[in-house]
């Protein structure tokens, strides 16, 4: 991780120690002295939040993993012995179910920020592809922890999603046989979910160390886009980040609390409440409400195989965008048209949303495949093409003379 | 290693490419376990054994769910509106077309016995319901008509028939 640290300790002790594992080196060059762009706004503290939240599941979960019982007679009861009788535990339970929420909605901020700033492009291509496979991970993470639960709405979603294997052709029901380790969702798929659930946060943490590891090499985008030339351009991040991070932490956490104590069912939904039963689908099963923009993707597709075609494509195509952004100017303040586009996507992104939400059927159908076709026209026919007919506007000189004028 | 670069082959290339195959099929077959544990277990598939299904107690136009291998088996006594319905729908009409004929056994017209589980993404069809009167998946919207086969919606295929023989008239068993 580069920066200009000079760092030296002060007693010999850690002078010592410095000299055999510079970790103190490290530290101090990548999160004291590493040079951040002056005119970083608020959107930017989304990365101090989101591992902030990471933090906050990881101890939570550990916790909560010691009351829980990962079978299939046993489950649900845990759950609510936590809830119960388990001291302080229906507010680490609801930590954590609405840590989820939060980690989730923390993580869309940043993404379309990443977007509307053009962080996706040269030379941060790995660190946007890093954060897609942190996203993919998320979402696996979140989807067999919500499984875990083992009520309803736990065990048809994890049939539904298990199930999306079994459109690959010939091959598609021994791998959901396989993903099961049974002929129907069971104990032994409750079983592999856990040991998951509580593996792939520590493998989040990885790929977040090489994230802000690549972010380290190729320093941060601003919300000029252009890079940062001299000194003048860029304060030191203790204590100009660390101070804006920690206010916006505290912020953040305000709204996490709200839920939490306040409102802690309001994301999920009351059929969670009822014991899984195999015998019975609810009347009607709808995802948690961060994945509902693709379970409408899914929806929106009357082939079974093309929708779920089209339901992982709008996750990886994300990873292709630095390529299909083929304008060299990155931040939107400057791409009149790309700004007009770029809201529109986020009001589809919504609107695919509220629709994943709705019965399947009638005008919503037809809106769900409005706006697909809007979310994937967006990335392979607008970005392609604004990059080479879009007039954007003049950039400034350098990120000191866009905040303090010419005069500097 | 070798500083030594031939255009031959030697004999310490025949040594790199032979014991790297080798490491490569090992790392392969310690995979197997790795993966093999998942699939369905002893008990798992012991527990899959056929069932028998007395049929006798079962009145024209119910249905009733059984297990088997964890999965939910739809018998139902079908009235003669039901079979005249499904017998009369022309194969033109039908995504994936199939008689009702081949889907019951000669002589047993009004039993049909179907594997309960949509096509689309494995949820439970409601009975007697939907468009057709047959089954409706609340998930997706796809439409089952009363011989189990799909009529609309994202659903690809018809509702599966799992292996089954009448023992008598009054019994069968799956599996």
């Amino acid at each position: 991780m580069s920066g200009n640290s000079t760092y030296q300790p002060q007693s010999k002790a850690l002078q010592w120690f410095e000299k055999r594992l510079p970790i103190g080196g490290l530290i101090h060059s990548s999160f004291v002295a590493y040079p951040t762009p002056r005119n970083l706004n608020y959107w930017w503290t989304f990365g101090g939040i989101l591992s902030f939240m990471l933090g906050v599941q990881i101890v939570t979960g550990i916790v909560l993993a010691m009351h829980y019982t990962p079978h299939v007679d046993f489950a649900f009861k845990s759950v609510e012995a936590i809830m119960r009788d388990v001291n302080y535990g229906w507010l680490l339970r609801y930590l954590h179910s609405n840590g989820a929420a939060m980690f989730f909605l923390a993580v869309y901020i940043h993404m379309f920020r990443g977007l509307y700033y053009g962080s996706y492009k040269e030379p941060r291509e790995v660190l946007w592809i890093l954060g897609v496979i942190i996203y993919l991970l998320m979402m696996a993470t979140g989807f067999m922890g919500y499984v875990l639960v083992w009520g309803q709405m736990s065990f048809w979603a994890a049939t539904v999603i298990t199930n999306l294997f079994s459109a690959i052709p010939v091959v598609g029901d021994i791998i959901v046989s396989w993903l099961w380790g049974g002929y129907a969702v069971g104990n032994p798929t409750l079983n592999r979910f856990y040991s998951l659930h509580y593996l792939l946060p520590f493998v989040i943490v990885g790929v977040v160390i090489l994230h802000v590891w690549a972010l380290h090499v190729s320093g941060q985008n601003n919300p000029t886009g252009i890079e940062p030339k001299s000194d003048k351009d860029t304060v030191p991040f203790t204590p100009y980040a660390t101070a804006k991070d920690g206010f916006m932490v505290a912020c953040f956490c305000i709204l996490y609390a709200w839920f939490v104590f306040y409102i802690p069912n309001f994301l999920g939904h009351a059929d969670n409440y009822i014991p899984a039963n195999p015998a019975v689908t609810p009347a009607e099963i709808v995802p948690e409400w961060y994945y509902l923009p693709f379970y409408a993707i899914l929806r929106s597709i009357p082939n079974k195989l093309m929708g779920v075609i089209a339901l992982f494509g709008s996750i990886g195509i994300l990873a292709f965008l630095p390529w299909l952004d083929t304008s060299r100017i990155k931040s939107a303040r400057y791409r009149p048209l790309f700004k007009q586009f770029f809201w529109l996507f986020v009001i589809a992104c919504i609107g695919l949303g509220w629709l994943g939400s709705k019965p399947p059927e009638g005008i919503y159908v037809i809106m769900s495949r409005l706006l697909t076709f809007y979310y994937f026209a967006f990335f392979l026919i607008v970005l392609p093409l604004l990059g080479i007919f879009e007039k954007t506007k003049p950039l400034p000189n350098s990120i000191s003379e866009s905040v303090l004028g010419a005069k500097a | 290693m070798t500083t030594v670069s031939s255009a031959e082959h030697t004999r310490r290339d025949f040594l790199y490419i032979a014991t790297g195959a080798v490491g490569a099929v090992g790392a392969a077959a310690a995979l197997v376990p790795l993966v093999a544990q998942m699939n369905p277990d002893a008990s798992t598939i012991a527990a899959g054994a056929p069932i028998d299904v007395d049929l006798a107690p079962i009145a024209e136009g119910q249905i009733i769910k059984v297990f088997w291998r964890s999965k939910p088996i739809f018998i139902s006594h079908r009235t003669k509106k039901e079979i005249e319905e499904a017998q009369k729908t022309p194969l033109a009409e039908l995504k994936d077309a199939e008689t009702d004929q081949k889907r019951v056994k000669e002589g047993h017209d009004q039993w049909l016995v179907l594997i309960g589980i949509c096509t689309h993404l494995g949820c439970i069809p409601l009975s007697h319901q939907g468009e057709y009167n047959g089954f409706f998946c609340p998930c997706h919207g796809s439409v089952y008509d009363t011989s189990g086969r799909i009529r609309k919606g994202p659903a690809p295929f018809n509702l599966p028939l799992p292996p089954y023989k009448f023992v008598s008239d009054t019994k069968i068993q799956i599996g």
